[in-house]
């Protein structure tokens, strides 16, 4: 159950756009959470996407002895789940019946017994039980994203990616939900790697921080390794200090703009 | 919104199963729509009685319904109108509106457009160009009827439409929006090459052109029947199968793949659905609009999307909506027989748009 997540010369990219080149990352363990960091158009999202499966990738993803890129889409589904980005709109369904639909979705999930019942385990998890009913369309942009976070946990996957969970969210939401992230990495033993923009955020909430610019590698590493005054002027161009608070918490200070 | 006031927070990710006010509300709900779909039956059953019943002879409806249950005894004359007309006309009716409305419901999930359907993305324009030509040049294969030959040149034109739709959107790489883009550019295509077929052909011709570019029931027959009757029981399991794959693909493309659905293969199987039944439809019947554009918006509005009430619900719909639309064809100008391509558009968009104002005044 508890394998590692390894990406060994990962390419990917859309049409001939090439985004993503030979990446190789260290081995992601189970149990741990992974924040995907970098500027806009860095290929973080484009690097989810490819573990999902959702692209053309070239090289090696591979989660333990299982290469997930000779597997079929269905099989995959059976090990990683996507969160992504955008909200689907004007959806006639409940946040139970998406739930639900996740679980049911794929042919190899076979026919499913109690789909329902563990639909509503997995909104309470997730402390939506109070969502259940309402239809995806009347809901907030927040709530619909904690919908989105319990239809991937819900298909209970080794590999959780959720890319960019808390962009529509509110501080005390944006708290939960990097907490449930953490959570389900250590009970489930799982890798859950995420794109972060809010690098407080991703250095409050990860063990792992992969800083991508330009589709290439920067630094990887433990926050306080990976977050530090030289690479955000290098990777972001700005001028700013991390130092730990009282608490021992990273604290990201942007001071200017170079 | 009705909230739980103790919700129960599960310690670890196992996801036990737990009782809840919500669970019993979404059983309702099902409980609910199952008897919606019972009750769109019966009323499909109604207006097709009805449909039956209503015509330019004035045959006593008591002697019509004792007809239908015993023919032997109608009268010669009467059994040619009830038998041989009207209930062949009927049944017609209600399987093209069936086949349209699943047809519709199905492009509409998988092109992720609400204003999807056969009549909009240019499948009826491809059928209905297919039809013509095989009019006007008089296309002939040995051992097959002439209205059969119609009949499948549309066929083969129609789904010609949808691979050509597919095929010059994976050349694009530009996904839904592509498909929708090149299906308006074929309506276009089509018309202005079937408006050429009409320019060119002679009188005869011309007024066989017209049934198909207006949609009538005229030329229903027992055989179109069991055609189209056929097509529907064929078609219809393969799309309820793939119901719960179509309701994940209602969240995203991305989410429904990672959730283990093949999406470019349910893509394509529905689309090939879509042109198999819309393409006989319009064979049968020529082009008729909005059926297969209402009907699955009316299934919407009832029983939300879960495709495997909604596909249904949808079929259901557009059964109930042609055989009004076949009535009211004879009803409406006393002792005419309007063809139902004008009935369908003119019931078709209002209902459209007072749909669209209910949704905005609730959302």
């Amino acid at each position: 159950m508890s394998a590692p997540l390894h990406i060994q010369g990962l390419g990917a990219g859309y049409r001939d756009r090439a985004i993503l080149q030979g990446l190789d990352l260290a081995p992601l363990p189970a149990g741990q959470v992974v924040s995907l960091v970098g500027p806009n158009g860095a290929g973080k999202s484009t690097l989810l996407r490819a573990v999902a499966g959702l692209i053309p990738a070239s090289g090696s993803a591979r989660l333990g002895d299982v290469e997930l890129n000779a597997l079929s889409i269905g099989e995959r589904a059976r090990h990683v789940a996507y969160m992504p980005q955008t909200l689907p709109q004007d959806v006639a369904l409940t946040v139970l019946e998406t739930v639900i639909a996740a679980l049911e979705a794929s042919p190899l999930d076979g026919p499913p017994r109690g789909a329902a019942e563990a639909a509503m385990a997995v909104l309470e998890r997730v402390g939506a039980a109070e969502l259940a009913g309402r239809r995806l369309d009347r809901l907030s942009g927040g709530q619909r994203q904690i919908a989105a976070l319990a239809q991937a946990m819900a298909r209970q996957p080794r590999v959780l990616l959720l890319d960019e969970p808390t962009s529509a969210l509110d501080l005390r939401h944006q708290l939960e939900v990097l907490t449930l992230a953490r959570d389900y990495a250590r009970e489930r033993a799982a890798v859950v790697v995420m794109v972060l923009h809010d690098l407080q955020a991703a250095a409050r909430a990860s063990d792992h921080v992969v800083v991508l610019a330009q589709g290439r590698l920067r630094v990887e590493g433990p926050p306080a390794q990976a977050i530090t005054p030289q690479v955000l002027a290098d990777v972001w161009r700005v001028r700013a200090r991390v130092e730990p608070c009282a608490r021992g918490q990273l604290q990201v200070m942007v001071d200017a703009v170079l | 919104m009705r909230r739980n006031p103790n919700p129960r927070r599960h310690d670890r990710f196992d996801f036990r199963p737990s009782p809840s006010d919500a669970l019993t509300d979404h059983r309702r709900s099902q409980a609910r729509r199952r008897l919606v779909l019972v009750v769109l039956a019966l009323a499909c059953l109604a207006a097709l009685t009805l449909d039956v019943m209503t015509g330019p002879s004035s045959m006593p409806v008591g002697r019509i319904l004792a007809g239908l249950v015993d023919p032997g005894r109608l009268s010669a004359p009467e059994a040619a109108i009830v038998w041989g007309i009207r209930l062949p006309s009927a049944l017609l009716a209600v399987l093209v509106g069936a086949a349209l409305a699943l047809s519709g419901a199905e492009m509409q999930t998988v092109l992720n457009n609400p204003l999807a359907s056969p009549f909009t993305l240019g499948v009826s324009s491809a059928a209905s160009f297919g039809a013509s030509l095989a009019i006007v040049l008089g296309l002939g294969l040995p051992f097959v009827p002439a209205d059969a030959v119609t009949t499948l040149n549309a066929f083969v034109f129609a789904f010609g439409s949808v691979l050509l739709l597919q095929g010059l959107a994976r050349a694009q790489r530009g996904g839904v929006q592509s498909v929708v883009l090149f299906g308006i550019a074929l309506v276009f295509a089509f018309n202005a090459l079937t408006a050429l077929v009409q320019f060119v052909s002679s009188q005869e011709a011309l007024q066989q052109l017209v049934f198909w570019t207006m949609g009538s029931l005229s030329r229903a027959s027992w055989r179109a029947v069991a055609f189209m009757a056929a097509v529907v029981v064929l078609a219809a399991p393969f799309s309820l199968w793939s119901a719960r794959a179509l309701t994940a693909l209602r969240l995203g493309e991305d989410r429904a793949m990672s959730f283990g659905v093949d999406v470019g293969r349910l893509r394509f199987l529905a689309l090939l659905r879509v042109s198999l039944l819309s393409a006989t439809a319009v064979a049968f019947v020529g082009v008729v609009g909005f059926v297969g554009l209402v009907a699955p918006h009316i299934a919407r509005l009832l029983v939300g999307e879960d495709h495997r009430v909604f596909l249904p619900a949808s079929l259901l719909s557009g059964a109930l909506l042609m055989s009004l639309a076949s009535t009211a064809a004879k009803a409406l100008v006393p002792g005419a027989l309007l063809p139902v391509g004008i009935v369908t558009a003119v019931i078709g968009v209002p209902v459209f748009l007072l749909l669209i104002f209910r949704n905005g005044a609730r959302g």
